[in-house]
């Protein structure tokens, strides 16, 4: 009797002040919003090392990538993540387009070819996240339908949302827009290429994954 | 009719160089469906590029409690009724251009 007693307290207590372990955090997004940059400032900021490479053009990243056991502090507090990084989501791809940024013929189709399955492979890994960080252009127009089918899909499938607006070191950005366009999300104003706001966004994140 | 069924006939008539214009929404899950169909398609359809999507609804935030009401009841018996959804292909629709309370077809 006294051997479960100490068990089940020892479940409970362990339970209650563990690290939480391997939440899983996607990176979600239109293509070129800075999503890989933003996973990039956090494992350099955590770990030291980066999770990819980054470009400006369009589909850089065009494989689902990871950084295991990344162990992020704030306030006295940790937590554990699994951070993954995904190809941009887009309705269309047009290799003529990577033509007019320098890439050559044949290289255009293969990154086309790649890009689509690309995007196949973000869709097919939304229902594994625990949790998902939006990353928006904040000098594009926020209504575009790819924001709105991406965080749909995340509520239907009642994955806490956090959104990052992108890009705030540049003068077009407006961060006011995307918080207008989604007033029933966190959406915090960040610059992943400069660091920019960073504190505010690890505490974005731990509220965050309170909802988990 | 079924999510598969609903993103198939939808892409054929794109396929055939239509813009579809549909009364109410798709279901997010069905929007994700029509990007993941579409992308597998780009890939194997000569000169298909891909979709433009959008969906024009009313903007009930500065709408008084009544009006909101209203729609929300509507929505529950009805579907998503007052909303459009515009999907058309790439060839033809260079962009919609979607704001909250207008939609513009630039066409290429």
């Amino acid at each position: 009797m006294l051997r479960f007693i100490k068990n089940f307290s020892k479940r409970i207590l362990g339970a209650l002040f563990k690290k939480r372990e391997n939440i899983k955090l996607g990176f979600y997004g239109p293509p070129n919003s800075g999503k890989t940059s933003l996973a990039n400032r956090i494992c350099k900021d955590w770990t030291g090392e980066e999770i990819g490479t980054v470009s400006k053009i369009p589909h850089e990243t065009r494989h689902v990538q990871f950084k295991e056991k990344v162990e992020i502090k704030y306030k006295g507090k940790t937590l554990v993540f699994k951070l993954v990084d995904t190809p941009g989501i887009a309705t269309k791809i047009d290799y003529e387009e990577f033509l007019t940024l320098g890439i050559k013929k044949g290289d255009a189709k293969k990154r086309a070819k790649e890009a689509t399955q690309g995007i196949i492979e973000s869709i097919q890994w939304l229902d594994d996240m625990n949790a998902v960080v939006v990353v928006l252009d904040a000098t594009e127009n926020p209504y575009s339908q790819v924001n709105i089918t991406i965080i749909g899909n995340l509520v239907a499938r009642k994955i806490p949302v956090l959104i990052a607006a992108n890009k705030v070191d540049l003068k077009k950005a407006e961060v006011k827009k995307v918080e207008a366009a989604f007033p029933e999300y966190d959406v915090v104003g960040i610059s992943a290429k400069e660091g920019t706001n960073m504190e505010e966004f690890y505490e974005s994140l731990f509220k965050l994954a309170k909802k988990i | 009719m079924s999510i598969s069924e609903r993103v198939k006939r939808i892409l054929n008539l794109v396929l055939g160089n239509k813009i579809v214009i549909i009364h109410g929404r798709l279901r997010a899950e069905e929007e994700a469906r029509l990007i993941e169909d579409t992308m597998a398609m780009v890939d194997h359809i000569k000169n298909f590029k891909g979709i433009e999507l959008a969906v024009i609804e009313p903007d009930l935030r500065k709408e008084n409690i009544l009006i909101k009401m209203k729609y929300g009841i509507a929505k529950r018996l009805v579907g998503d009724s007052s909303a459009l959804t515009v999907i058309g292909p790439s060839s033809i629709v260079k962009e919609i251009r979607r704001d909250p309370k207008k939609i513009e077809l630039l066409l290429s």
